[in-house]
């Protein structure tokens, strides 16, 4: 699978003051992998070595002067070319520290020098016109022809080598319209495509071209998400002179989550034949914000990694060598990436070997929820980076110790805390986190209950997600986001914690069934669980359709006599509903799996008010039915109660509210289910008893076979 | 060595008795064992555990209790007789009825000078023990309900005596009952069934130690009648009590197939003041422990599962030797299995009937020709088949039968010889000759009588007789005809081994006595020499002609068996020749046949005894110098009989241990975790 690694920065940036552009023009390779050319937007040139991070060299244009395409290196002859205000083509060697630079002006406006590795340079003119850089040096004011028709531009173009052959790639737009120009060098030809059109108004984010097969494959980004895919032969090219434009075929490759609103500075690049990077584009498990670098598989349509980038997104993206050059905020940065051959099962996170990073993390607090979970509790990486993305600017400002955290938690406002805490958190190691986090939860917990207008939620979401806590160590965060209605933090505690005692846990449970279902659906909660029960619950109503009255409910009780009867009402549209609201099942299902004793639950739960405990038990009833209807609901990572659990609550309640339940009158009905169920479990474990017992006979009977009465053998002695 | 072809015969449906009661006799240290059919076994703790003795049983004679006065050995049962045996000849010498209906319990005092029987009818019947009889004395107090168990105090004085709900102490003088201890009754639901107590054991200290049917064991003073501890230690019953000689142990048995012991030790260090302490817990049996017996250095336990298990108490022997082994007795120490090596039939002796089995010839199955005795209710004690199969003898304690057999291919018919000898009355041990032509029978007073049958009349020729010493003439156990006709050896259980030259038809010579018990005797048919196994394991070979231990015996003796050999814990109960090779010597035991080869060097001390399994990995040239006399083969198991036809294959009759318990009884309900 993909991985995105940590990046390091090259170089500061002094984008503009709008913030509209990131002050870079271009990167280009110069003599071998470890080097690239930086070209500013304005007038200088820098030579950086990519391993050491720094400069090695650097010149600028003369004062006046501006720099108007990204400078290149021709390795075949050691220099520099740049052209500045658009005329001029500088050809700058350098010889022994001492410069050659040679000015070259020409008569048409210079769109852009490109220059592959080995290659000779070809300038592009901005009206489509090429020349090899040889040619305009021989005779500079030679007459330069028009490709382009009036009122078309240049948007983009780059230089391929397929095989031995150059070939340019232009994209132009003229009213609206976008068309594509596919140059051959040596001997020159040119085709013209017409992209396809998308919406009105939406025209190419990003190009991005491949030489793979040999075909070119153009990737093209929308900002409305959709990336496309053309793919161009290269043969068979250049017999007629490309005046009219041929429709260029295009298949959608990915369609980005977008988020509100459309890309605005996205970019998309191919990695390979299977990857994309694509800068500018929301995470699609991270809310709106769009300053992400995400790798995706094109095979899969799968997101491999992603990554989030501080600061403002420009838009731009380069690669070289296995390397993602991307300028954010104030910085460009570095960061290495590896794609390996792609399987399915990898892209399905399947493959077990491919756990870099979430392996690596030691987890040095005995949880319980880690050994029973294992890793499906694990919180998702990317909610984890956008929290630090603000640290990484507080970062550079102030490094705070725990004690210095601890005094300020219990002066400072919520923001400033987080943004510590935050920035602390990122700082320690973790295996010294583990006290401090309980004294910074600690201290944050008494200051919320000293003073009720100071509660900082996401903090005290943070410090639980770092599995550093526990019940014992805090024991009345549980209460206090109850109290504040923080029912995500409830729900990460009981996910967390593998001591909540038995009276938290009702006071929770009694706090989610009383809840409002409208209230309930405001919380945000844990995306996974919540997940699961979307797919529980829509499954069951997609097929409550497909069914058709037949419910195969029924063959979990056997006796003839409940069976009839049980075929009715599963087939009632009443049973299939779940009783309680979208997030208030997800709360309660957190609830079913928490770790509890029996004995000491019993009591706490005698306080539910007899209507909670015939809400929950058709709720527990509900479940109960979709697992033995479907064959198993419990997707592969998700969080989700097992069939013992419900089992177990329903027999609990019961137990603590029998006589309750038994003079409530509508509670009747659904007793006589739940004693269908009980009836059902009990018969299916009669049933493997009874098997056992000849199961066992059966293997005592084997042995015994082997010899009958009598036999005539032959032995051998020795 | 060579390949054998084997029948494998599991057609046996030996089921042993379960075991009622023992009694052990610490002066002799034989142990007398009653079985449920009736029969008693005497066991030799001297000479190996042993079967020394059987005493057939009888229909209808269920004994309850035994006791031994001295070398005497008394039984009573729920027939309302007391048995005195006659133990040379093996049978009930006199019944006396005690007129109290049936009997339950039987105890001697230490004098050995009167004897106490508890009835049905509630009363206590005192008789003195008189040479050769008992008489009736008295009876004490009679009380309203059965005597279930009876112990003398050690001084003769006063009787304990268990009933139900209640231990009465009877003045033994007066016949007054002078004190009652109530017993308490189960908890819970079973409180309305009254309590049996099973067993008293009645101490020199006048502690009263009893076993109920509560599952308690309780120990009261006899002195002031008070309850001084109770021990819960079933929820069945505790049925069978035990009280060791120095009466610091007790041991009791319960339904639960568990022995629990009790001694009288000092709770904490350094202290005086002892007391019944709850100790140890043996659990060697699968059902009820109805028998116990507490020796100096064992516990000797026997019940429903019909095995007798001694179990030696660790503190009191020598850890890891042979002394210290656990020891079960499943099988009889003597063959129930007649063999006819020229006809391939097999004779299987049952207590009440014979069956005669005719081996397949290929693969396929045994013909069944079952005889089956029915008549009179004396079970039968020895039985013989002659080697061409035509003839079959039986006898039981009072009567000998003669049989003339003809196997046809599926059919067979036999008949009974009408008139026999007077002489054959009474006898311990049947054997043909060879030839068939004469029936050898071990009758009382170590003689034998010896019988001239053929198909016209059956003739008695001889009683063989040797002039002895000693006044007791001991039965005569083993016997023994050679091949060419001309030696009869006989052993009896005073390990005596006499050779009888049958054409003089008078003693040869006497075999030197060694002090271990014959457990078989056979006479080589090509050399003549007189090969002889006995209780502890040794090996004797015996030149007849030269009336001296062989070179391979003495070489034997010399070298020493190995110990592996010595510690095996069943007696070798057959042997047969080799008529192809005279030098292989075919012996066997419950759990293994060894085929001894003379030809062969013995193995050294330290060589492995069991090597088929090394021998067999080796190639063939170097297996001559690994290979040593004795090739034993354990593919077998719970074997009954191993005998060599003419036709030089094997016969191995086994009786697999799982097919006895199977056909067990279900035992008590025991609850096993939380079911």
């Amino acid at each position: 699978m993909a991985a995105l690694y940590e990046g390091y920065t090259l170089c500061g940036l002094v984008p503009d003051q709008n913030l509209s552009s990131s002050g870079i023009q271009g990167i280009e390779e110069e003599r071998d992998r470890d080097h690239v050319v930086v070209t500013d937007s304005t007038r200088s040139v820098t030579l950086y070595k990519v391993s050491d991070q720094k400069p090695l060299g650097s010149w600028t244009v003369k004062q006046g002067q501006k720099l108007t395409c990204p400078a290149v290196f021709n390795s075949q002859t050691n220099e520099y070319v740049a052209v500045t205000d658009n005329k001029c083509v500088i050809d700058r060697r350098e010889h022994f520290c001492l410069f050659r630079v040679l000015f070259l002006q020409v008569s048409s406006d210079v769109w852009k020098v490109h220059c592959t590795h080995g290659g000779e340079p070809v300038v592009l003119f901005q009206r489509g016109a090429v020349r090899l850089l040889d040619s305009l040096l021989a005779a500079p004011q030679q007459p330069i022809e028009e490709v382009l028709a009036q009122e078309e531009t240049i948007r983009w173009s780059t230089i391929i080598v397929a095989e031995t052959q150059q070939f340019i790639i232009i994209t132009t737009e003229q009213k609206g319209e976008h068309f594509l120009y596919l140059q051959r060098l040596n001997p020159n030809s040119v085709q013209r495509y017409r992209l396809e059109r998308e919406e009105p108004g939406l025209s190419p984010l990003s190009f991005s071209a491949i030489y793979k097969d040999k075909h070119i494959c153009l990737l093209y980004l929308y900002p409305n998400g959709h990336m496309y895919q053309s793919v161009l032969s290269v043969r068979g090219l250049g017999t007629e002179e490309g005046v009219q434009a041929l429709p260029l075929p295009r298949s959608l490759l990915l369609g980005l989550p977008v988020g509100d609103g459309q890309l605005e500075a996205a970019s998309a690049m191919a990695l390979d034949e299977a990857h994309v990077a694509v800068v500018g584009v929301p995470h699609p498990s991270a809310g709106g914000g769009k300053d992400f670098l995400c790798i995706w598989n094109t095979n899969f349509q799968t997101l491999q990694a992603g990554k989030e980038m501080a600061g403002k997104i420009y838009g731009q993206l380069w690669s070289y060598s296995n390397k993602v050059f991307i300028p954010h905020g104030k910085t460009l940065s570095i960061i290495p990436f590896e794609c390996p051959k792609s399987s399915l099962a990898s892209a399905l996170g399947k493959l077990k070997h491919t756990k870099t990073e979430e392996s690596k993390t030691p987890n040095s607090v005995p949880s319980w929820n880690n050994i029973l979970h294992g890793e499906k509790a694990q919180p998702s990486k990317t909610a984890e980076t956008r929290r630090t993305r603000t640290t990484r600017k507080s970062q550079s400002t102030t490094n705070l110790t725990t004690d210095q955290v601890l005094e300020l938690i219990k002066t400072a406002p919520v923001e400033e805390i987080q943004k510590e805490v935050e920035g602390f958190l990122t700082r320690s190691e973790f295996q010294d986190l583990q006290p401090s986090v309980g004294q910074l939860a600690l201290t944050l917990v008494s200051r919320s209950l000293a003073d009720p207008a100071f509660y900082s939620s996401s903090t005290l979401a943070q410090l639980v997600h770092t599995r550093c806590l526990c019940h014992s160590v805090c024991p009345d965060l549980v209460l206090l986001a109850l109290e504040k209605k923080d029912y995500f933090l409830c729900q990460l505690c009981l996910q967390f914690f593998p001591d909540i005692p038995e009276a938290v846990t009702c006071a929770c449970l009694k706090a989610f069934i009383s809840m409002p279902d409208v209230d309930a659906e405001k919380v945000s909660l844990e995306p996974n669980s919540v997940t699961f029960m979307e797919n529980l619950i829509t499954r069951d109503r997609a097929e409550a359709g497909l069914q058709n009255g037949f419910s195969p409910t029924s063959s979990v009780v056997n006796d003839r006599q409940t069976r009839a009867e049980d075929k009715k009402k599963a087939s009632a549209p009443s049973q299939l509903i779940c009783p309680v609201g979208l997030h208030k099942a997800v709360l309660i299902n957190e609830i079913l799996q928490t770790p509890y004793s029996d004995t000491f639950l019993l009591p706490h739960l005698k306080d539910l008010s007899s209507q909670n405990v015939m809400l929950f038990l058709q709720y527990l009833q509900f479940l109960y039915l979709k697992y033995s209807q479907d064959a198993f609901p419990q997707m592969e990572g998700f969080r989700s109660p097992s069939l013992s659990q419900i089992m177990d609550w329903v027999c609990l309640l019961l137990d603590a509210h029998f006589t309750v339940l038994v003079m409530t009158p509508e509670a009747k009905g659904l007793l006589l289910n739940l004693h269908s169920f009980v009836k059902s479990q009990v018969r299916l474990v009669s049933e493997l008893g009874k098997i056992e017992g000849s199961l066992q006979q059966l293997h005592k009977m084997k042995a015994k076979e082997s010899i009958g009465q009598y036999s005539i053998e032959i032995i051998e002695l020795f | 060595m060579g390949e054998f072809k084997v029948h494998r015969v599991r057609f046996f449906d030996y089921m042993p008795s379960a075991i009622r009661t023992m009694a052990f006799n610490s002066q002799t240290e034989r142990l007398a064992v009653a079985r449920a059919d009736g029969a008693v076994e005497i066991f030799n703790f001297n000479d190996n555990f042993f079967q020394e003795k059987v005493i057939p049983g009888q229909d209808g004679r269920a004994i309850e209790a035994l006791c031994w006065v001295g070398h005497r050995l008394f039984s009573a049962g729920l027939n309302g007789e007391i048995t005195e045996y006659d133990l040379e000849n093996l049978r009930p010498q006199y019944t006396v009825d005690a007129y109290g209906g049936p009997i339950w319990t039987i105890s001697s005092n230490s004098q050995g000078t009167q004897l106490a029987v508890g009835c049905e009818d509630g009363t206590v019947k005192i008789f003195a023990i008189l040479e050769e009889r008992i008489q009736f004395q008295r009876n004490l107090n009679r009380h309203k309900g059965r005597i279930i168990s009876l112990c003398w105090h050690p001084s003769s004085a006063q009787i304990a005596a268990g009933m139900t709900d209640m231990i009465t102490i009877y003045d033994a003088e007066t016949g007054q009952a002078t004190r009652r201890l109530l017993v308490d009754r189960a908890m819970g639901a079973s409180k309305n069934k009254e309590v049996v107590v099973w067993s008293v054991g009645y101490l020199s200290d006048h502690t009263i130690i009893s076993g109920d049917s509560a599952g308690k064991v309780q120990i009261w003073n006899g002195l002031t009648g008070t309850l001084v501890r109770t021990y819960l230690v079933t929820k069945w019953d505790v049925l069978v009590l035990s009280v060791s000689k120095d009466e610091s142990s007790v041991i009791a048995g319960t339904s639960e197939g568990t022995v629990i012991q009790f001694q009288f030790i000092s709770s904490t260090l350094d202290q005086h003041d002892k007391e019944w302490v709850r100790t140890r817990t043996f659990r060697n049996h699968s059902h009820d422990v109805s028998a116990l017996a507490h020796t100096d250095t064992a516990v000797v336990s026997g019940g429903m599962d019909t095995q007798l298990v001694v179990r030696p108490l660790l503190d009191k022997v020598e850890k890891n030797t042979q002394e210290s082994a656990l020891r079960k007795i499943a099988f009889p120490h003597r063959s129930l299995v007649g063999c006819a090596k020229k006809a391939g039939l097999l004779l299987f002796q049952f207590p009440d009937r014979l069956e005669l089995w005719k081996l397949g010839e290929s693969e396929g199955h045994g013909e069944q020709h079952t005889h089956t005795h029915t008549l009179g209710e004396d079970h039968i004690c020895c039985s013989a088949l002659s080697a061409c199969g035509g003839w079959l003898a039986y006898s039981t304690v009072s009567s000998v039968r003669l049989y003339r057999i003809h196997v046809m291919i599926s059919v067979s018919s036999s008949l009974q010889v009408p008139k026999l000898p007077k002489e054959l009355r009474s006898v311990h041990q049947l054997c043909f000759s060879s030839d068939s032509s004469k029936l050898f029978a071990s009758s009382c007073q170590s003689s034998v009588i010896v019988v001239a049958v053929s198909q016209q009349e059956c003739r008695y020729l001889h009683t063989l007789k040797h002039k002895t010493v000693s006044t007791m003439l001991y039965r005569l156990h083993l016997l023994c005809a050679s091949d060419d006709g001309k030696w009869l050896a006989t052993a009896n259980t005073d390990c005596e081994i006499h050779i009888y030259n049958l054409h003089k038809m008078k003693l040869h010579c006497m075999v030197p006595v060694y002090n271990s018990c014959p457990t078989t005797i056979a006479i080589h048919p090509v050399t003549n020499n007189l090969i002889s196994v006995h209780a502890d394991q040794q090996i004797f070979e015996f030149s007849l002609v030269q009336k001296e231990y062989t070179q391979w015996s003495r070489r034997l003796q010399t070298q020493g068996l190995l110990s592996l050999w010595l510690e095996r814990d069943t007696p070798i109960t057959h042997i047969t020749f080799n008529p192809k090779n005279p030098d292989h010597i075919i012996l066997h035991d419950t759990y293994m046949f060894c085929i001894i080869d003379q030809s062969l060097p013995f193995p050294e001390l330290n060589a492995v005894l069991w090597n088929q399994m090394t021998l067999k990995n080796l190639p063939v040239s170097q297996r001559i110098g690994q290979s040593h006399a004795f090739k034993i083969c354990k593919i077998f198991q719970h074997l009954m009989c191993v005998s060599l036809l003419e036709d030089l294959s094997l016969v191995v009759v086994e009786r697999p241990l799982l097919d006895i318990m199977s056909q067990l009884p279900a035992p008590v309900r025991q609850k096993k975790f939380a079911t």
